[in-house]
């Protein structure tokens, strides 16, 4: 096996560990299965994978506490699971049914949950920025010191309105930290070919907004950056940027001729810096679990994730009279 | 000829302005290495360079503004937006820079650009993937508005849309890239190869915009439609057995209304078809024209046949769309109306 960068942490526990095992498995496991649900024609149009991104949002869940927000783009499917959202309404959502978060009616991209402070999902890349910073200001109007998480891609970091919102964030000085899931493409475009800024996270300092490069194939360096950022916010300092660097192993979307980077360069990503085996590596290493123990989590996810397709294949269709409701109050 | 499906037909009228026109340039997102998510761009990079053919971060609104300056000063760009659903941030430089520089500046400059952009449902992309926006588009004075039904028609538009001095909003029904959907999804799908509008002459021929195309003739009643609607409009009109004139507008502003007036006096029955939501939709105008131009001659009320008035759904694709079987019952219903 290839030597992977995975540094072991000596103040981690093994719950935590495991933890964070567990709940990136969840995200791996169950986009294998939404891909395997897209291949059978049971869930139509986009559906972006998240696998490869895994301890992004699960780095930085671990640094959120209660009632603190989150709102991402239309790859999102990861962190509805990392902020505890039911895979089974997920997936439901994929297939357009009526057990589906948003009735079927969102779709893969267009996902919400009030109850674990998810604002969706949104199609439009980089629409989601400032939403996050009006959400951070409407805690900070409220004067709790909640944080928002406001999720966007490296991609989307070239929508100038990102940079009203970073503007406005360090203005009146907003609890949201801005996570840049930096997976060096945008659908086809490398990063390097979309702009000539080294760093996506050091744009902010014309802002006045402190950032940081993390490295996201890293969980545990995730959550320590995120607990970094968090407490610059939950202090009332104002928004943080934090770039997350990590890497996309599937296509963009379901149709992708990925004829924009070679087949070698996402293995190379797979077999020497795959946050999962990292995880894995340490608990191992550490005598924390043993592999039958790693094998009964497996087990457990499995199970999850085919409950959760079997419940998206049978919840019925939504009633026709859904298409005309939720349109006005 | 060459047999060509939608997208070669785009990708050949590209090409033939790269070639002819100096000034023409092409860019956008992913539209030059990559060659555009629908691959209307293939090729066009390597062949003319980057100076000619080159990727844009995503920015739509930098996008469409720095194409309206190069215009003002020479050049003739044609943008791409990869889904007409993401002009939104871009609109305000399209109604008000592109749109009117050429009135406020008394003539002295203009704006020569073409925006080229994928619209419209029945491919299950949910409410940011699906929408047809062309009555935005339309109501804004200073825009010209185009949508082709077929290759043969999409190669002849956008060349004429590229040598237009004005902006041009051309919409390219994506249902349609590949074949001539009729509304019936249960079906195998047809490629345009089986169509004989998939032969497209390989070089230069443009068709002048504001001249619609009377694809069935007919007596009952004349059908207005545009893109994938057209499709949908004969197989009605096949299904339900009414002999309806079918037009396909291609262009909604310029509008040949002369043709529209001609038919209608002929069959003094109209049915308006268009995929976008109804309420102030493209068809109200068409409605309104024919109500001025021809009330004397209506035989029925003018229908509609629309999509709802709601975002559109991931579930419930076939019910948005308005497919053959509702258009049949609109034509129907308006054979049979007594006066
Ligand atoms: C306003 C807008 N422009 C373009 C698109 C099409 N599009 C969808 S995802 C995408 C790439 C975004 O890349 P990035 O922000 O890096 O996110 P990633 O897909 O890598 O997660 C593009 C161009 C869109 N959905 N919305
Ligand atoms: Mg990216």
């Amino acid at each position: 096996m290839a030597a992977r960068k995975g540094t072991a942490r000596p103040n981690v526990s093994k719950d935590d560990l495991l933890k964070y095992y567990r709940e990136m498995l969840l995200i791996r496991r169950f986009e294998e299965k939404a891909g395997q649900l897209y291949g059978m024609g049971l869930i139509g149009g986009f559906c972006h994978l998240y696998i490869g991104q895994e301890a992004v949002v699960v780095g930085l869940e671990a640094a959120a506490g209660e009632g603190d927000k989150r709102i991402t783009s239309y790859r999102d499917h990861g962190h509805m699971l990392a902020c505890g959202m039911d895979p089974k309404g997920v997936m439901a959502e994929l297939t357009g049914r009526e057990g589906g978060y948003s009735k079927g009616k969102g779709g893969s991209m267009h996902m919400f949950s009030k109850e674990k402070h998810f604002y969706g999902g949104h199609g439009i890349v980089g629409a989601q920025v400032p939403l996050g910073a009006g959400l951070a200001f409407s805690d900070k109007y409220r004067g709790n010191d909640r944080v928002t998480f406001a999720y966007f891609g490296d991609g989307a970091a070239n929508q100038g309105q990102v940079y009203e919102t970073y503007n406005m964030a360090e203005l009146w000085a907003l609890p949201v930290i801005f996570v840049i899931e930096n997976n060096q493409y945008a659908m086809g475009t490398s990063v390097q070919r979309s702009t000539k800024s080294t760093t996506l996270f050091g744009r902010g300092q014309a802002y006045g907004i402190p950032g940081e490069q993390v490295d996201g194939m890293d969980v545990l360096a995730v959550k320590e950056a995120g607990e970094r950022a968090v407490a610059h916010c939950r202090a009332g300092k104002g928004p943080y940027i934090l770039e997350v660097m990590t890497y996309r192993y599937r296509g963009h979307s379901m149709s992708d001729p990925a004829k924009y980077r070679t087949r070698e360069e996402v293995q190379k990503m797979r077999d020497e810096r795959d946050a999962i085996e990292n995880v894995r590596d340490l608990l191992l290493t550490g005598g924390h679990a043993t592999d039958d123990d790693l094998k009964a989590i497996d087990r457990e996810i499995k199970a999850i994730v085919n409950d959760s397709a079997e419940f998206a294949k049978t919840s019925p269709e939504p009633a026709l009279s859904e298409l005309w409701t939720d349109i006005y109050a | 000829m060459a047999t060509m499906n939608m997208i070669q037909a785009i990708n050949s009228a590209l090409d033939v302005m790269l070639d002819r026109d100096p000034k023409a340039l092409i860019f956008g997102e992913d539209v030059g290495y990559f060659g555009g998510v629908f691959r209307a761009t293939d090729g066009l990079a390597a062949k003319y360079g980057a100076k000619r053919c080159f990727d844009a971060p995503i920015s739509e609104g930098g996008i469409i503004a720095t194409a309206i300056g190069m215009g003002a000063y020479g050049l003739r760009p044609v943008v791409e937006i990869q889904f007409a659903d993401y002009i939104l941030p871009a609109y305000d430089q399209l109604v008000s820079e592109a749109a009117r520089l050429r009135y406020r500046s008394a003539g002295d400059f203009w704006a020569p650009i073409t925006v080229r952009t994928p619209y419209g449902g029945g491919i299950f992309g949910g409410q940011t993937h699906s929408s047809s926006p062309e009555a935005i588009f339309t109501h804004v004075t200073g825009l010209k508005t185009v949508i082709p039904s077929t290759p043969h028609d999409a190669k002849g538009l956008l060349i004429a849309a590229i040598e237009e001095d004005d902006p041009v909003i051309f919409l390219e029904p994506k249902r349609i890239y590949q074949g001539p959907f009729d509304g019936h999804p249960e079906r195998p799908a047809t490629p345009w190869s089986q169509h004989p509008a998939s032969d497209v002459p390989e070089g230069y021929y443009a068709i002048p915009l504001g001249t619609a195309n009377v694809v069935r003739a007919g007596r009952a009643v004349t059908v207005l439609a545009y893109g994938t609607m057209v499709h949908v409009a004969l197989a009605a009109a096949a299904e339900t057995g009414i002999d309806a004139e079918v037009i396909d507008l291609r262009s909604l502003v310029p509008l040949d209304i002369d043709t529209v007036t001609a038919s209608v006096r002929k069959t003094g029955r109209c049915v308006i078809v268009h995929e976008a939501s109804r309420f102030g939709g493209y068809g109200a105008e068409l409605s309104a024209l024919v109500q001025e131009e021809c009330f004397y001659h209506l035989q029925a009320p003018i229908e509609r046949v629309t999509g709802w008035d709601t975002p559109y759904p991931h579930a419930f694709e076939w019910d948005y769309f308005p497919g053959p079987a509702r258009v049949g019952k609109a034509l129907k219903r308006c054979v049979e109306a007594e006066t």
